[in-house]
């Protein structure tokens, strides 16, 4: 594979540096373009999948991984943000910035905290329903208008909510899911399909 | 003085920038026979490496937010053709007390022309005469029946769709044929046609045929990307590889100007840089320099420029560097519209950018402000993106299936409206050098002084009054407005990235720099072709009118040369 990949990019290469020693306008044609899109998509196909997390470690990752599943859960039509690798792109991008490591890394230690005074087990180890009991809390911004002891809660559970959409979102399930149609190379734009009353 | 080495290699011309203006001059002037050397402070630009078209989030690792998420919600992501930003590292801008210019700038063969809105609208003939239609401001020293024959050599050129419409003081151009609306022109029109507002096909430098061997759009709405077929418009891949094969361009990457170096004659002679590379400072002569480094970075080369007779910087004797500095007046408001959920799901993504706008359809009429604003606006299926999904997330909370199919049900079903319209100069609003601070390089930076006018914030109220009206005359409702708390409805000054006016031309040498060839008053070998010789900042995006003024300054440099006058 790696072979084949390596002399289909110095054919482009080739390709490109030809274009740009001979052609007055420095532009690909679209067939090597879409050629080149297609060696990048089958170079990122074949990136190692096994993923070793860099900020969430340990009873961290596995919390953070609930969280997220719990967000945007898998249902009848597709998975959901684990499947989506929501956990590991929040877990570099966190691993990145100093603010998102206290907020998200002390979110959690937050949320153990408050299961372990309410139920004496962490958040794992808490019955389903007793999940769903303090994530009725913190998913909602009147709670933490009534019982301000919930407002480090409410306000970790936004940004994760954020970032788990931005991670399920963007995602090759999540992109179906929304039904997006496009990034493609058309000959024509068709425009707005007939739609009555639109 | 200056030790001139017997076999020194001097240029016809040396410019100075590569983006809208740089690019045009150095096409025009090596086809003209003149050699160039072109100074960019930035690298060379790789498209085939650097462009991240049709390339999906999920390709990668950061899906577009950058490290740390640091681009997330910012405009120009990851995916963003390389650009520059805000801030550079190593290379700041400071406020005067009171102000907050933003201030952005790009460090890359073809500057911001890589990532540009592609949006080109040709100025009014009421443009270039505002003093004498309303009292304000000045007139420039060109009229519209001269700079018109050069809008017809870049749209002929760079290619430019659009339609043929008439509309009062936004003149048509020569088009290629517009797209067809999206879904969401064709509400915002149906509105807009309700409330007599002009809503007509929009003017962009996309191709929709094939020209001098670049092929038509292909329609994957990511300009913004840069573009690998070269089908819409950057200086990088439209005006410099000509300049290239006419074997008489040379460019110097990652070079800084620091200053323009005035010879005995009074002419300039050769332009100062900073290698960035290895952090040497080295000269290259020319007979004619050219500056067009982008309006506020120009004035500061020239405030830079200190010499005998030039102490307040060269060509500076009018002391109108960097002042008459301009924005455009930004607002914008966004809505939901309900019947974006019942449309079948179908390609949306169109060209980079609007296929339709509203042209300021009150010129003429008696307003409660001077001057007049465009819209544009844009919404619908995009394809998905880091952030996009934090209103809905805000609006509806909780979490689970609900919160799943509620990001579904709203997807692509809100269109946002942006006004761009005048500011009037003001002696509020200028740049100047920074006394106390260099940038890495050694050179002194710029300090922005900013207001806006009244006229400009009564504008920005009527902006917002009309994108209610649309949006409620489309049958959606208001969801979000301009996130600018500071100022209220009133974009920050600089923000729209259309800053110009710095070193203005005119014809009275004691409060303009150029002449009506933007030709510098004081140094007869002195040019400027990018924003900064504007004399008005209209409704109308300023790239266009920078390649038109600059290829009509660069033919009156090659008429001088033939003449032997530089």
């Amino acid at each position: 594979m790696s072979e084949d990949l390596l002399s289909r990019r110095k054919v482009l290469k080739g390709l490109s540096m030809g274009l740009a020693a001979d052609v007055v306008l420095r532009s690909i044609p679209l067939e090597a373009a879409a050629y080149a899109h297609e060696v990048i998509d089958t170079e990122k196909s074949t990136q190692a999948t096994g993923y070793l997390p860099k900020f969430f470690t340990g009873n961290q990752w596995n919390l953070l991984k609930a969280l997220c599943e719990a967000i945007l859960p898998a249902d009848a039509d597709c998975g959901g943000a684990v499947v989506a690798g929501a956990p590991e792109f929040i877990d570099l991008l966190t691993s990145e910035n100093p603010e998102w490591q206290r907020k998200l890394g002390g979110g959690l230690l937050w949320l153990d905290g408050i299961c372990k005074d309410r139920f004496d087990n962490s958040f794992t180890d808490c019955t389903a329903a007793q999940q769903k009991e303090i994530l009725d809390l913190i998913a909602f911004r009147k709670n933490a208008e009534i019982d301000p002891i919930l407002v480090p809660g409410v306000a970790f559970f936004a940004l994760l909510r954020n970032l788990t959409a931005d991670g399920f979102f963007t995602s090759k399930i999540g992109i179906a899911y929304l039904g997006y149609q496009g990034n493609e190379f058309l000959l024509e734009f068709p425009g707005c399909p007939p739609v009555p009353g639109l | 003085m200056l030790e001139v080495s017997p076999r020194k290699k001097v240029y016809d011309v040396c410019i100075i920038g590569s983006g809208a203006g740089g690019g045009t001059a150095a096409k025009v002037l090596t086809e003209g026979g003149l050699s160039v050397v072109m100074l960019e402070a930035g690298p060379r630009l790789h498209p085939e490496k650097d462009f991240k078209e049709h390339v999906w989030p999920y390709q990668l690792a950061h899906r577009g937010a950058d490290i740390g998420g640091k681009m997330r919600g910012q405009i120009g992501d990851e995916f963003m053709a390389p650009n520059g930003y805000w801030e550079i590292e190593g290379e700041p801008y400071t406020n005067a007390p009171g102000s907050n210019f933003q201030w952005f700038r790009s460090r890359i063969e073809g500057g911001r022309t890589n990532h540009w809105g592609r949006i080109a609208l040709r100025f009014g003939e009421g443009d270039f005469r505002a003093r004498s239609l309303d009292g304000m401001g000045d007139d420039w020293p060109i009229t519209y029946e001269e700079i018109a024959p050069y809008y017809d050599k870049v749209e002929s050129f760079i290619g430019v769709f659009g339609s043929k419409e008439n509309v009062p003081n936004s003149p048509d151009g020569i088009f290629m044929p517009p797209p067809k609306p999206r879904c969401t022109e064709t509400i915002v029109k149906k509105a807009c046609d309700k409330l007599h507002i002009t809503c007509i096909p929009s003017r962009m430098a996309i191709l929709t045929k094939p020209l001098n061997g670049r092929p038509a759009c292909h329609w994957c709405a990511q300009c913004g990307r840069g573009c690998m077929t070269a089908s819409n418009f950057s200086s990088s891949q439209v005006m410099i590889p000509p300049a290239f094969a006419t074997g008489r361009m040379t460019m110097i990457a990652n070079a800084m100007a620091r200053e323009i170096v005035l010879g005995k004659n009074g002419k300039v002679e050769a332009v100062s840089y900073i290698d960035k590379k290895t952090r040497n400072e080295d000269r290259v002569y020319a007979r004619a320099v050219v500056v067009a480094a982008s309006a506020c970075e120009s004035a500061r080369l020239l405030l830079n420029s200190r010499t005998k007779g030039f102490e307040n910087g060269l060509a500076n004797s009018s002391g109108a560097v960097g002042r008459y500095l301009t924005d455009s007046v930004g607002s914008s408001l966004s809505g939901h519209f309900p019947q974006l959920e019942h449309v079948p799901a179908h390609n949306h993504d169109g060209a980079g950018g609007m296929h339709m706008y509203m042209p300021w359809w009150l010129f003429g009429k008696k307003n409660d402000f001077l001057r007049g604003y465009h819209i544009e606006f844009g919404g619908g299926k995009h394809m998905p993106g880091v952030s996009n999904f934090d209103g809905v997330c805000a609006e509806h909370e909780g979490y689970g299936v609900a919160l799943k199919q509620k990001c579904r049900s709203t997807y692509g079903t809100s269109i946002g409206f942006a006004g761009r319209g005048e500011m009037i100069p003001n002696e509020n609003s200028y740049c100047e050098l920074d006394p106390k601070v260099v940038d890495r390089w050694g050179v002194p930076v710029l300090r922005f002084h900013w207001q806006w006018g009244e006229n400009e914030l009564k504008m920005a109220r009527h902006m917002q009054q009309t994108f209610r009206e649309i949006i409620e005359a489309a049958g959606g409702t208001v969801t979000g407005g301009t996130r600018h708390s500071e100022t209220g409805d009133i974009a920050e000054g600089g923000s729209i990235i259309h800053e110009l006016g710095t070193i203005r031309m005119g014809n009275d040498p004691r409060k303009s720099v150029l002449n009506a060839n933007c030709q510098a008053h004081d140094v007869k070998n002195l040019f400027v072709a990018d924003a900064a010789p504007f004399v008005t900042n209209p409704d109308k995006n300023p790239t266009l009118t920078i390649m038109a003024l600059a290829w009509r300054t660069s033919e009156n440099l090659l008429d001088l040369a033939k003449k032997g006058e530089l």
